[in-house]
């Protein structure tokens, strides 16, 4: 994967670590995100196997009920914001810029701050393990739970690295809009944009309002744990309720930013591995901005048995269940894509076909929870875990492994083994339906969510046996997956540009990918347009301007600098409280070392550099012939 | 309201027996939501039902569709051949973007006409039982203002009428949940704003059968959630009547003198946190321990299954309760201090001797085993 | 949408971008001149949209708790709407000034454009010092951040702006300091644009504070 760099000043050899830590280029973000996500998975399972393992058995002792509850806390806050989130930016980092024919984002230097934010942010949230307050609260964070006079300061740290990712998250969004209005390369209309860029657009459009409600939740969260704030404590006049409605007025639409780019990449995969176009393609862009629409409206049915009253209970609920429609319109367009083809059983084909079962498992399960006299019953059991887990294993983890089969090739140069990748699915998918499906039962038989133990003799210990046992059957695929990894880096034979006769634009580019993507941009000439050259004859798409310097920004250390002192200022606001007052002083100097370093990136000039036309010439050549 | 859902009931009953029976298989009576014994959580069977047969042909199709497709239309090995690529249906599209909404039109006509109908205020029925459920960190209180008792606990309640409860919590949020009866109701803090309590919720239900049930605390509320279990007790309306003259009477003197020094040792340690008297006036920052000797469990979870085992339960409590259900050190939190190195072990037996004095003559139900 | 006329073209704007001629004859306007102009506006317009959804969460976090005094003075016995119009009046004057300033940058009177800017600059310190007072008046009434829910309600809104103005006055300080000595560019432009939308919308934020928090507090 080396590129030719030329900075301005002539060339310069940069360690690998420097090169990671000051790159700017979208396909290395994508790289860091990948690798930070998937680490991050890992300790979310592992907090995973020890909640299966404490509950395999009734009255068991593997964690006391503050263990299990910090345990849970950041499993649910690590998985969610840390694992889901980060892995999808991963692959949008590494293939919207490509399927749209652009050279990167609209705004690099962002994008390696929005990183760098959520680098320090999870960080943030991990460095509680070793202050001893860990979150306790759940990762929805309710009040007065997390007020230090119930459970410490570890919700602080839950609420700070929220604050630090989240906002990077909110660049994010930001970003990738920017970016897909500004920068499509010409002829890429609207509806000619791939689906997964489609699911990016809107999902980024959710993210940029969905996330500030979580932002000022969270800033009154804070200002109640740390500086006396009084918003939702009730002795002065406050309302617990109001957190919980800021958190689930971010908190559904987030569910759906998690899972739109979900199907974008089910929608990639399934056609080419079907060998036919997306089966009604406006059809799906619609339901995308349907899905997204109604998901501002449905926060409610997360507190039914707040006691809200039987009209806000009835109107919510039916607003919810509406998103059955939209999303019933993709599960049959994708069933009617794969209808008619040639369907060719790849691990990344497997992966989507095993989402079609297990999401759409999950979300009639979301409708029948949309109902609220009968979620009177469900909530907060054991059912609601189950639905969880369909949709958001089912939705974006398998989305994340399907996506990582597909475009491995293009994002690392080789090709995963397909056998190890069978196995992987075999067992995470068996080991997912064992764990989970029971667990339905679980709920309605009497057992709620978040205990650490239940006693003997209620009909609850075989279940939770056996939803143990697929836990470690998840694991063991998970582990098949990370052997793959290693034996890929290892032995994998360097990958065609183009391994699985693609439709879209990023496998018309040479792999590896040129720093700035594209020697010329494409000219677009049809919805798949790779795909359409193909059926041409044309060997790729055709350039639509001469050959010309390639405008680049330069790398930067600012977007690390300025994470890491936010991250001091956070670490400050809360060992304040928790230590000792004066590092006050240190929180301070954390802000005052932000507000330097983005004085120095306004007065310092960046105005990029540029590779020259001949190097862009010398390369293509090798790129086209390779 | 109770007749209405009688009506509908009789209508539903036959009917869903037989679904309840494919659906749920088993789960045990006292505490599975699949085994209704209430009109809330009967309502909320026949809903949940319905949808998930629904469900289960929305399944049905998914997977029938997926089998076809995978069977008929796999490709065949070194197949390099390009099928017809076709854009859509519009026909196709217009079916199943019109099946789910009637689906979903149908069962919302359903859930709402339901959810109104179970959300009827029975505060100010005259036939209505009213209690006052307070949730504390982590143990529920049960107030009958109108019969002026307090206990704690046990929640008893006459069979097949209707219960109207007012709840709310003194510390943080818990959840009031008996599925074999009724769904949850938060219990919510809340400000004391202009002498009304925000956030404080009504709601009613009823019990169509004696027994014991189990209730549970479904919302995260502390290291104890998992143990801030409830039984509700419901008799039969004339044996329920008995209790609660039973419960007006004052607490039971000690006869022997072993229970005399006990009486001692608890007016010196335990008077400022409980009380012994289900008609005590003062709010204490414990629960009240009038008929403590007829609990059903100690602490919600400790079993008490008769006598012996009940005083050996007293006993490990009183000794350790942070052992059995363990807190957070934190200002929020009114903890029991274990009392095994404050009192001698004779000082102990006394206290739980005088302790199992403290019952009424009406025994919960037999059914009432753990 | 209009900026999207032209699909993103990254590579031909960018060498008009480093030569820093436009003629001004042509269509855009000097801060759309560029891929990155526009970028910067986009993403400015984006920002300000996900920040009036933080704002609006405020909003209702007061509105539910504005009743809240627990026993403290009220908003009808704090405001003194005297003085809270005398501020309006400032921040509305400097978001004049700040067209103004824009209004020369596009005639490239680079000259001009600092002094305006240097007048926003002075208007809104202005506005921030009677903040300020307003604020420390209020704290010897007994209406702290930590008195009531009402109290905390009120500084996170009021506070919350009172925070963006600052952090607007910085921006500005930045952007003069380092075009002290330039002429108009079209890599500065954008940057004065986007500033000066930025302000736009903190003057838009106030009016509602004013009516929603000033006003209505006084009639409630
Ligand atoms: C990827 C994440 C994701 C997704 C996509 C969804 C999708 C849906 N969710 Fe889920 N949900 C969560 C993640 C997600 N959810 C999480 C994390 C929680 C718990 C949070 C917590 O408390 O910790 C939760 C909780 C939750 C609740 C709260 C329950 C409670 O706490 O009491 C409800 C209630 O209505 C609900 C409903 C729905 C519905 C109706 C959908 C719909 O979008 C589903 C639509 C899909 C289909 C219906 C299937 C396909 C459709 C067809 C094949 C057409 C025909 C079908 C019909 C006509 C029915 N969800
Ligand atoms: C994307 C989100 C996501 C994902 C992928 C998962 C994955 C899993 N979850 Fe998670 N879960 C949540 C989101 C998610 N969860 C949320 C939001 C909650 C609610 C939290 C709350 O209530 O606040 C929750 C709660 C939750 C509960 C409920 C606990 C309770 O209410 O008390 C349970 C219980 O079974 C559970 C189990 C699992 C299991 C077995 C997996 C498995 O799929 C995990 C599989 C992965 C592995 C097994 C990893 C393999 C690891 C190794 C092989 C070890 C290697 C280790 C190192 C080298 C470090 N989860
Ligand atoms: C600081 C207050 C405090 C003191 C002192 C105290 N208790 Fe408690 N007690 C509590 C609280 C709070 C609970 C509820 C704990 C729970 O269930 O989580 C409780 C619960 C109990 C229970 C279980 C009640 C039930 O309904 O099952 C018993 C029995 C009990 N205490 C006995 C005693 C005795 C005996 C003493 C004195 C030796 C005593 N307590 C002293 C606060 C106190
Ligand atoms: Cu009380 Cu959970
Ligand atoms: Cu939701």
């Amino acid at each position: 994967m080396t590129t030719i760099s030329v900075p301005v000043g002539g060339v310069r050899k940069k360690s690998l670590l420097w090169d990671y830590l000051t790159t700017v280029d979208h396909k290395k973000i994508a790289h860091l995100y990948f690798w930070t996500g998937l680490v991050y998975f890992l300790i979310g399972g592992l907090e995973a196997l020890l909640i299966r393992t404490q509950l395999a058995v009734p009255l068991n002792h593997v964690l006391d009920g503050k263990a299990y509850n910090e345990v849970l806390a950041m499993h649910g806050t690590t998985m969610i914001f840390f694992v889901a989130m980060p892995l999808l930016f991963a692959l949008m980092n590494a293939v919207v810029p490509l399927q749209i024919g652009a050279r990167d984002l609209a705004f690099p230097f962002v994008n390696a701050l929005s990183y760098w934010l959520y680098f320090f942010g999870a960080l943030l949230t991990h460095v509680s393990f070793l202050t001893g307050d860990v979150p306790q609260g759940g990762w929805t964070g309710y009040f007065p739970l997390a007020h230090p006079d119930y459970t410490g300061y570890g919700m602080s740290y839950y609420a700070m690295g929220l604050q630090l990712s989240g906002l990077g998250t909110l660049l994010t969004g930001i970003n990738f809009v920017a970016t897909i209005v500004n920068h499509r390369a010409p002829g890429m209309t609207y509806m000619r944009m791939p689906l997964f860029t489609w699911t990016t657009l809107i999902a980024s459009i959710l993210t940029m309002f969905a996330f500030p409600p979580l932002t000022a939740g969270l800033f009154l969260m804070i200002y109640d744990q740390l500086f006396g704030g009084a918003a939702f404590d009730p002795a002065k006049g406050g309302n617990p309720i109001i957190w919980q409605h800021l958190f689930w007025i971010f908190g559904h639409p987030e569910v759906y930013i998690v899972a739109l780019p979900a199907f974008g990449i089910f929608s990639e995969v399934i056609p080419v591995f079907s060998r036919k176009r997306l089966f009604g393609y406006p059809a799906m862009v619609v339901a995308t901005a349907l899905i997204a629409f109604f998901g501002f409206m449905v926060w409610v049915h997360h507190m039914f048995t707040v006691g809200l009253g039987p009209l806000a209970n009835g109107v919510f609920g039916v607003a919810t269940t509406i998103i059955a429609v939209p999303t019933g319109i993709k599960i049959f367009n994708w069933i009617f894509t794969m209808w008619g083809g040639k369907v060719r059983m790849t691990s990344a084909m497997l992966w989507s076909v095993g989402f079609i079962i297990t999401f759409v498992m999950g979300g009639v399960t979301g409708v029948m929870m949309a109902l609220p006299p009968a979620d009177y019953q469900y909530h907060d059991t054991y059912f609601i875990v189950a639905h969880f887990h369909y949709v958001l294993i089912g939705g974006t983890v398998f989305s994340v492994f399907a996506g990582a089969y597909y475009w491995w090739p293009k994002m690392f140069g080789k090709l995963l083994n397909e056998t190890l990748g069978k196995i992987h699915f075999w067992l995470f998918f068996i080991g997912f339906h064992l764990t989970f499906f029971i667990q339905h039962f679980l709920g309605l038989w009497g057992m709620q969510r978040r205990i650490f133990t239940y006693l003997p003799g209620q009909g609850f210990e075989l279940p939770n046996l056996v939803s143990t046992i697929g836990a470690y059957t998840m694991a063991l695929g998970v582990i098949v997956f990370a052997i793959n990894i290693v034996y890929t880096f290892v032995k994998g034979k360097p990958a065609p540009a183009d391994p699985w006769d693609g439709r879209t634009l990023e496998w018309a580019t040479p792999t590896p990918v040129p720093e700035y993507n594209f020697a010329r941009l494409p000219l677009i000439r049809g919805l798949d347009p790779f795909w359409l050259e193909k059926q041409a004859g044309n060997k790729t798409v055709p350039p639509a301007e001469p050959y010309a310097d390639i405008h680049m920004p330069n790398p930067s250390i600012l977007p690390f600098m300025m994470s890491l002192s936010l991250f001091i200022a956070g670490l400050g606001f809360i060992f304040k409280d928790q230590y000792h007052p004066s590092f006050l002083y240190l929180a301070l100097f954390g802000v005052a070392a932000t507000l330097l370093v983005m004085f120095l990136r306004s007065v310092i000039d960046d105005e990029g550099r540029h590779v020259p036309r001949e190097l862009v010439e010398q390369e293509d050549a090798k790129g086209v012939s390779a | 309201m109770v007749r209405q859902g009688r009506k509908k009931g009789a209508f539903y009953v036959p009917l869903f027996t037989l679904l309840a029976l494919a659906l749920a298989g088993c789960g045990d009576p006292r505490v599975s939501a699949l085994v209704p014994q209430g009109s809330n959580a009967r309502e909320s069977l026949s809903l949940i039902q319905i949808s998930a047969y629904i469900m289960f042909g929305v399944m049905g199709v998914v997977i029938f569709l997926l089998a076809v497709v995978l069977i008929r239309f796999r490709a065949k090995p070194g197949d390099r051949t390009i099928p017809k690529q076709v854009e859509g249906s519009n026909l196709l599209e217009f079916i199943w973007t019109a099946i789910p909404v009637l689906i979903i039109t149908v069962l919302s006509i359903l859930t709402v006409r339901l959810t109104f109908s179970m959300a009827q205020d029975h505060s100010d029925d005259p036939n209505a039982l009213k209690i006052q459920v307070i949730a504390h960190q982590y143990w529920w209180e049960f107030r009958y203002p109108d019969l002026g008792i307090v206990t704690a606990q046990d929640l008893y309640i006459p069979v097949g009428k209707k219960i109207s409860a007012e709840l709310w919590s003194t510390d943080v949020i818990h959840s009031f949940w008996v599925p074999a009866l009724t769904g949850k109701m938060d219990a919510n803090p809340g400000a004391l704003l202009d002498g009304k309590r925000q956030n404080a919720n009504r709601f009613s239900f009823d019990a169509e059968t004696v027994g014991v049930f189990l209730g549970k605390c479904a919302e995260l509320c502390g290291p104890s959630h998992a143990l801030m279990e409830f039984k509700v007790v419901v008799l039969p309306e004339d044996e329920f009547n008995r209790w609660v003259e039973a419960m007006k009477k004052p607490a039971p003197k000690p006869e022997t003198t072993k229970a005399a020094a006990g009486e001692q040792t608890f007016q010196k340690n335990c008077m400022a946190c409980h009380a012994l008297e289900a008609t005590d006036p003062a709010n204490r920052p414990g629960p009240n321990l009038a008929n403590i000797g007829n609990r059903l469990t100690i602490a919600g979870v400790l079993p008490a299954g008769d006598d012996a085992e009940r005083a050996a339960s007293l006993r490990r409590w009183i000794e350790a309760p942070n052992a059995v259900k363990p807190q957070n050190d934190v200002p929020g939190t009114v903890i029991m201090p274990p009392f095994k190195d404050k009192l001698s072990p004779e000082a102990l037996d006394q206290l739980v001797d005088f302790l199992m004095l403290q019952k009424v003559d009406v025994a919960p139900p037999k059914a009432a085993a753990r | 949408m209009s900026l999207t006329a032209e699909p993103g073209r990254l590579g031909a704007a960018a060498p008009a971008a480093r030569a820093g001629a436009v003629e001004k004859t042509e269509a855009p306007p000097i801060e759309l001149a560029t891929q990155e102009g526009r970028n910067k506006l986009i993403g400015m317009w984006l920002f300000i949209a996900a920040e009036s959804v933080l704002f609006a969460s405020f909003f209702a976090v007061y509105l539910a708790l504005r009743h809240s005094t627990m026993g403290g003075p009220t908003g009808k016995e704090l405001f003194d709407l005297k003085l809270v119009f005398l501020a309006t009046a400032l921040l509305l004057s400097s978001s004049f000034t700040s067209v103004m300033a824009v209004l020369n940058m596009r005639r490239l009177q680079a000259g001009a454009m600092k002094a305006w800017l240097l007048a926003t600059w002075l208007l809104g310190a202005s506005f921030l010092a009677l903040e300020a007072y307003e604020f420390n008046h209020y704290v010897h009434m007994g209406h702290t951040f930590t008195s009531s829910a009402f109290g905390t309600a009120f500084y996170s809104l009021v506070g919350f702006h009172g925070a963006h103005v600052t952090f607007g006055l910085l921006w500005l300080f930045a952007l003069l300091v380092r075009n002290l000595r330039r002429e108009v560019t079209p890599y500065i432009a954008p940057k004065v644009y986007a500033f000066s939308l930025y302000w736009h919308f903190v003057d838009l934020v106030w009016v509602f504070i004013f009516s929603v928090v000033y006003l209505m507090g006084k009639v409630a």
